[in-house]
């Protein structure tokens, strides 16, 4: 609202967004409603009916919402733990969620496929101990483990912050009323922290619906989540027609996720960050 | 009136190795307003909040109706506190706020909702239920606040600087209101505050605190007129503390002059503090005085001048509806009654008595 502000101090943005934003995304609207000759169709669109490509976004949707929850199970406690220390745990919440971001992504991801081989760093310490072999790789089981590791901190972080920015004496008033800490949680941390949560899901959901890179490293190319095969379209199909109408109906459910999601936040502001 | 309610014995809490409350000993009876009044890290929150239940102190009990509650949860106490900046539940309807307690208490559907009626009545809220707390003002949310904490029927409400984060004329607004309630609902109340005229103006007892020490108890009026030490005296109000020689009974020796007093008892010879109210110096012509100064300095503050007097190397504060400019010699009169002699604290860092009834 400050009308001092020179509005050409926008520019920048205003300029980087159309350029990497919006022309990219009308491209891929152009692209995914024509045909290869450039004339209008749904086929595109309609791609996401085969067999196969239905059993991509399918089992992209149902491994990102397991990898979601897990997140949600193993994030949630720990922010109440860390908001709950009393020393400032501004230092460890930054080496948590800092830390595996030095290492690139791709390698990280990587060294899990090493990990999780046959004949790998885990099997050989099974092997070691006695115990049977884990063979999850190539496998949903690595996929999510490879989403739940690679996104955790994304559902860490925004909880943590809804948490701590809490006041105390709600909490504090909320026993003072006569509830216990059972239905202090339920009826005033859960809700009051509930717009953290939902930047949580969305910002583990959404990625990990699109990811390719995970489930081809931990899947092999055996297992194909939607955006493996939006991948394959672009790369080794070089049809950017279809890849472009999947990736429209890919968008379609994104936006719809965090409709709903924005539907249980309340507030409309969101915690995160 | 007289009954004993709550016994706070010999309640010690230190925070990370620093004692925050020192053996403090502290009685309240039945349907009291009753002030802790002391500036910020005096121990006054640290003790409502362990009369609440959510700190335990490392030494000494809580007595509440002849039963020790020391250890008890906050949820099982039959108080109920107002926190300050109101901590509403703000994903939930100002109805739905006023009714927590009592659903958690499984009462009633009919029940709930005559309360609620009830306690927005009695807060001057009435028809506000389905609004959320964040578009109400902060008057009103602390009214809203109040109404929660009240429908509980607690024996004992405690406040915790309710009124710090509202403006002047609301604030005098709210602690008329707060003399009201108490009347209305006969229950005690237990009030924090840093503010001395909240303090002076709403409460039957007022306990003035520092440094984890309890410095006295009593009445406003006593502990306006009769400050039983230098940090009072300072505290409430303004006032000229001057140190003083008490020659002998009823005589004492400020700045070189002898001045006339009531009190008796402090020995012959032994240095005092004397305070003295601004509205209690008395400006005469410089021959009447007892001793001679010159006004240094004056304001206009509507009800009175508020003036400073340079005499003998002390600059008095003088409150009075007679102007007298900056400049014009003036004599300085205290009436003997109006000379309040305290003994010296003993050791600085006690800053004064510590009082153990």
């Amino acid at each position: 609202m400050n009308k001092k502000k020179n509005p050409l101090l926008s520019g920048p943005y205003l300029v980087w967004t159309a350029a990497f934003i919006i022309i990219p995304l009308v491209l891929i609207v152009y692209y995914g409603l024509t045909s290869s000759e450039g004339t209008f169709t749904w086929a595109n669109i309609m791609e996401i009916a085969t067999p196969e490509n239905r059993k991509a976004l399918w089992l992209a949707l149902l491994l990102s919402l397991i990898s979601t929850v897990l997140c949600l199970i193993m994030a949630y406690p720990l922010a109440m733990i860390l908001s709950s220390l009393k020393f400032n745990a501004t230092g460890l919440i930054v080496m948590i969620f800092i830390i595996p971001m030095w290492m690139n992504f791709l390698l990280r991801t990587l060294a899990w496929q090493t990990l999780l081989e046959k004949n790998g760093v885990i099997n050989m310490m099974l092997k070691f101990l006695h115990l049977p072999a884990l063979n999850i790789i190539n496998t949903p089981y690595a996929i999510v483990l490879g989403m739940v590791y690679n996104f955790l901190p994304f559902m860490l972080l925004p909880i943590y912050n809804s948490l701590v920015k809490m006041d105390r004496n709600v909490i504090n008033a909320a026993r003072d009323l006569g509830a216990g800490e059972f239905q202090t949680f339920t009826k005033i941390i859960l809700p009051l922290s509930l717009p953290g949560v939902i930047s949580g899901i969305t910002m583990v959901f959404v990625p990990s619906l699109t990811t390719f890179v995970i489930s081809d490293l931990l899947g092999g190319s055996k297992i194909l989540l939607i955006g493996n095969v939006i991948e394959q379209k672009f790369k080794q199909g070089s049809n950017w027609n279809v890849g472009s109408g999947l990736s429209l109906v890919l968008m379609v459910f994104i936006l719809i996720s965090m409709a709903i999601m924005q539907k249980y936040d309340k507030d409309g502001e969101g915690a995160a960050f | 009136m007289s009954n004993k309610l709550i016994d706070l014995v010999n309640i010690t809490k230190l925070y990370d190795g620093v004692t925050v409350l020192d053996d403090l000993n502290l009685y309240i009876r039945e349907n009291e307003f009753l002030t802790l009044l002391g500036p910020s890290g005096c121990g006054k929150t640290t003790t409502l909040r362990i009369l609440g239940g959510f700190e335990q102190p490392e030494k000494g009990k809580v007595i509440f109706d002849g039963q020790d509650i020391t250890q008890l949860a906050p949820n099982k106490r039959q108080l109920n506190t107002v926190f300050q900046k109101y901590a509403l539940f703000t994903h939930m309807t100002i109805a739905e706020n006023i009714a927590f307690g009592l659903k958690i208490k499984k009462k009633s559907n009919a029940y709930i909702q005559d309360k609620i009626k009830y306690a927005l009545k009695l807060v001057n809220l009435e028809g506000y239920e389905n609004r959320m707390p964040d578009s109400l003002s902060g008057g009103q949310q602390q009214r809203i606040a109040i109404a929660r904490a009240i429908v509980n029927e607690p024996k004992v409400l405690l406040l915790d600087e309710p009124l710090g984060a509202l403006d002047l004329k609301l604030r005098q607004d709210m602690q008329y209101e707060l003399i009201r309630l108490k009347n209305e609902l006969g229950i005690t109340f237990i009030y924090v505050t840093h503010d001395q005229e909240e303090a002076l103006t709403m409460s039957d007892t007022i306990v003035v605190m520092n440094q984890g020490y309890i410095q006295q108890i009593g009445t406003p009026e006593d502990i306006y007129n009769e400050p039983q030490n230098a940090f009072v005296a300072d505290f409430i109000g303004d006032s000229n503390i001057i140190d003083g020689l008490m020659i002998e009974d009823k005589l004492v020796q400020i700045l070189g002059s002898k001045f006339r007093c009531v009190d008796t008892g402090f020995g012959t010879n032994q240095p005092v503090d004397v305070v003295i109210r601004p509205e209690d110096v008395e400006l005469v012509d410089p021959s009447l005085g007892t001793i001679q100064g010159k006004v240094t300095h004056l304001i206009f503050k509507g009800v009175h001048y508020e003036m400073e007097v340079m005499a003998n190397g002390f600059e008095w504060l003088v409150h009075s509806t007679k102007c007298f400019p900056v400049g014009t010699d003036v004599g300085i009169q205290v009436d003997p009654f109006n000379i309040q002699i305290m003994n010296k604290p003993e050791s600085e860092d006690e800053e004064a008595v510590i009082l153990d009834e």
